[in-house]
């Protein structure tokens, strides 16, 4: 514990066990983005993941929409410490768009349009952990939340789940992504609070 | 990166709402403008609130200023703007953030533009820049309410004044000063063509504020042809009913 705040005592607070260490609750929907909003046209909109061997494996929004889709109902949390719970979506799973996709890499580089970046290793984005959302509490995502299509990995740090997705660069290195490269932790387990580098 | 005990050694209104904390930080490492820290309160039974705060000074030594805007259903901003007082201590770590920065080895036309209280950030960059005596260019569009609203006037109005310094303009959205050659309003295409570096100069441009102000902002500045990679962004607050 560090050293006493004279005169503050805090919030009233009941220990909400859905809320990871350090974090607040919002029912706001706060955007966070380094740069201007990309707005991307359904028409020219593209997914591509690319394994460790170059093959690619390519949607459009009309190939990509046609998938069967997920209703996922789960709680986001930001680095900058807002926790917003039970956020509904509806996006297609990435079991479902690495189903023909053959790698054994153990990591991933994630590409947005705008020129935005994350890295996680692999296995963070299997077996019903992540999905590439398209539909925000009933509605198509907002350009400013990220849309047409964001991957969505709520059980990292928000900034993993990358807006105006459009592509996976599968590696067997692990390459930092945007804010990894500027101090921000490799991973980002909120339970963990590994919210910089060295924690 | 660890936590610091910082010692509060002045605190200054900057404006009904906002006041600046000015620290003793023994062995602080030094940060880039547009940097920001975490500040960690902790109440007697252990409970601890953390928000961060950007800088609003450049590098001088262990000496760190924030200033810091209250919300009214903030929790740590209100202790931070009414409670403390000279003496008491804070705990702090930082610097953090490697994208919203200026360094002084930047030698491009800057272009800052702030609504409210997201100035903190740019009045760091642009006392960054005088101390480096870096000769770019720097220009400010201030964005705010009414004229009681603008804070940290004294030091930029000082820049200001400087030879080849900060080209400073206000822009004030609800009221402006009796006399003021644009009547209040928010920032459009018009103002920005008036009041910053064209983009044939390729500046990179800082926008800080809060989101919908941002939001707007970095769309005219894309739509007005400047690269979407020289537009650096820093948003806080809510929404602002974006959906």
């Amino acid at each position: 514990m560090g050293i006493i705040s004279r005169g503050f005592s805090g919030r009233r607070r009941e220990h909400d066990p859905n809320l990871p260490p350090g974090q607040y609750l919002t029912d706001d929907f706060p955007v966070l983005s380094a740069g201007p909003t990309p707005r991307v046209p359904l028409d020219e909109w593209q997914f591509t993941i690319t394994t460790e061997s170059g093959q690619q494996h390519d949607w459009n929004w009309a190939s990509f929409t046609a998938l069967p889709t997920e209703q996922i109902t789960v709680d986001l949390h930001c680095v900058t410490r807002w926790s917003k719970l039970g956020t509904a979506w509806e996006g297609v799973s990435l079991d479902t768009l690495f189903a023909d996709v053959e790698s054994a890499a153990d990591y991933a580089l994630v590409r947005s349009y705008g020129g935005y970046t994350t890295n996680l290793p692999v296995d963070d984005l299997l077996d019903g952990k992540a999905w590439v959302a398209f539909r925000y509490d009933g509605d198509d995502l907002a350009p400013a939340h990220g849309g047409p299509a964001r991957l969505l990995v709520p059980h990292l740090y928000l900034w993993k789940s990358a807006k105006w997705v459009r592509g996976i660069e599968l590696s067997d290195d692990d390459e930092p992504g945007f804010w990894e490269s500027a101090g921000y932790h490799n991973y980002g387990d909120p339970w963990r609070e590994q919210r910089y580098w060295g924690e | 990166m660890s936590w610091r005990v910082a010692t509060v050694v002045a605190l200054r209104d900057q404006s009904p709402t906002a006041r600046s904390i000015y620290l003793d930080v023994p062995g602080w490492p030094g940060h880039a403008a547009g940097q920001h820290v975490d500040v960690r309160l902790t109440a007697p039974d252990g409970y601890t609130a953390v928000r961060s705060y950007s800088i609003a000074s450049a590098v001088d030594g262990d000496g760190v200023e924030l200033t810091v805007e209250q919300l009214a259903d903030g929790e740590v901003s209100p202790y931070l703007g009414s409670e403390l007082v000279v003496g008491d201590l804070l705990e702090i770590r930082g610097p953090i953030g490697g994208w919203f920065v200026w360094r002084p080895d930047q030698r491009e036309p800057i272009q800052l533009i702030a609504g409210g209280s997201g100035v903190v950030p740019l009045l760091a960059i642009a006392r960054s820049h005088s101390a480096a005596g870096n000769q770019s260019p720097i220009r400010l569009l201030y964005s705010v309410r009414e004229p009681t609203s603008v804070i940290h006037s004294a030091e930029l109005e000082e820049l200001a004044r400087r030879d080849d310094g900060l080209i400073l303009t206000y822009a004030f959205t609800r009221s402006a000063p009796p006399g003021w050659n644009r009547p209040p309003g928010r920032v459009d295409a018009a103002l920005l063509a008036d009041s910053t570096w064209p983009t044939e100069l390729s500046p990179t441009c800082y926008v800080c504020g809060p989101t919908g102000f941002v939001e707007t902002v970095a769309d005219l500045l894309v739509g007005a042809g400047h690269d979407p990679a020289r537009v650096r962004t820093e948003r806080f607050g809510p929404t602002g009913g974006i959906r």
